[in-house]
């Protein structure tokens, strides 16, 4: 997923114009758009495996808290695969020619704003369990509700993105824990 | 004490069973037994809390589950069609994560006597994507080993194992009996337990 992060913000300069002016304007969109298809990839598989093989029910007849367990399993997917992303987006700004300081303004604003598409692809990634080609369902419904995010990212407002993130860390987890009750109490 | 009363379980516009009333008691091993499609499933699944029945009730020691939840799920262990097992961990990771869910802490030593005692000694390390369905099974049973719920839930545990597994099981089944425990196992084939007493609940197609 790394790779694909790397190899798909590392391609976009090809498509368009080689004038670093122009990339360093698009640097942050471009770095954005690739962390959102990035975190996709993985979410299509988040729940479907625990669900395949049985360890979704036990999860469900556990004495802990569901929305304990979805926060938890969301965590680990973010830091498991979020956090590389937002460590190796320095090294993307060196290549679109980012001074030091946006740099870090993009860090930032990645480190605030993958975990929002984490939490948001949670839910679709629920609600897709058991359908067939679950991996575009789970982008079609994901996407458009990642706009806010990818405008307020984008154009590096971090404030914003982190009012963003207040507002899905409270719904989100409870949206998915709802969703898979459905498929699993069937 | 479970309770279960005049339990009727309608999947689509069918209608599976009805009017289904039975009391398993400390030291009870019920053998569930019917036709393929005759809700022995669905049955165990309701008595799990995973299945809400469209009438009737089930009651654990005189409350119902739904009002008890967390509460009652501590006191049940559930091994269904799919057992859980992550094809990525190895037996032994399997069984620590699976139990460390149900929030009980075991030591590395008594979770490997448990597998060893389902025969699983010399494969504790190796990854259960290169396990046999048996042995992948087996891995599932040790978690009875190392949980103390009063009631277990067993479908079709037997299948795929061999004769010597199976009566492992067993055992595990009679100790577990023993000390006031409780059994409801779905299965085809005959158990043969010295000890409790062993009612069945046949399920009609």
């Amino acid at each position: 997923m790394l790779a694909f992060f790397v190899i798909i913000a590392s391609l976009f300069p090809l498509g368009v114009d080689p004038d670093s002016r122009l990339l360093r304007n698009i640097a942050p969109g471009v770095v954005w758009f690739s962390a959102l298809l990035a975190s996709m990839l993985g979410l299509g598989s988040l729940f479907s495996s625990d669900y395949t093989d049985g360890t979704l029910e036990q999860m469900w007849i556990s004495p802990q808290p569901r929305i304990l367990i979805v926060a938890g399993k969301i965590l680990a997917q973010c830091l498991s695969t979020g956090i590389p992303l937002v460590l190796i987006s320095p090294l993307l700004a060196l290549q679109f020619g980012l001074s030091l300081s946006e740099m870090r303004l993009l860090a930032v604003s990645l480190l605030t704003g993958i975990p929002v598409l984490h939490l948001i692809g949670s839910i679709g990634s629920a609600l897709t369990i058991g359908v067939r080609g679950g991996g575009l369902v789970v982008a079609l419904i994901v996407l458009p509700l990642c706009v806010p995010v990818l405008v307020f990212g984008a154009g590096r407002n971090v404030p914003l993105v982190g009012a963003v993130l207040a507002l899905t860390l409270v719904f989100a987890p409870w949206a998915a824990a709802s969703a898979l009750g459905i498929v699993v109490e069937d | 004490m479970l309770e279960a009363s005049h339990l009727e379980c309608v999947r689509g516009n069918r209608t599976i069973f009805r009017d289904l009333s039975f009391a398993v008691r400390p030291g009870d091993c019920f053998r569930l037994t019917g036709p393929n499609g005759s809700g022995k499933t669905s049955l165990l699944r309701m008595l799990c809390g995973l299945l809400s029945p469209t009438h009737g009730t089930i009651r654990w020691h005189g409350a119902g589950i739904e009002t008890l939840g967390e509460e009652y799920f501590s006191s049940i262990a559930y091994i269904g069609h799919r057992p859980g097992i992550k094809d990525e961990f190895t037996a032994m990771e399997n069984l620590q994560v699976s139990i460390g869910m149900r929030g009980i802490e075991i030591s590395r030593k008594a979770a490997a006597s448990a597998l060893e005692r389902m025969g699983l000694g010399g494969r504790l390390h190796v990854p259960a994507r290169f396990l046999s369905e048996g042995e992948r099974r087996r891995a599932a049973i040790a978690r009875l080993a190392v949980n103390h719920s009063m009631l277990w839930l067993l479908d079709e545990v037997l299948t795929s194992l061999d004769r010597l597994a199976v009566d492992m099981i067993q055992q595990l089944i009679e100790d577990h009996l023993a000390v006031g425990g409780m059994a409801i196992v779905a299965t085809h084939q005959e158990l043969n337990l010295s000890s409790g007493r062993s009612p069945g609940i046949e399920l009609a197609a």
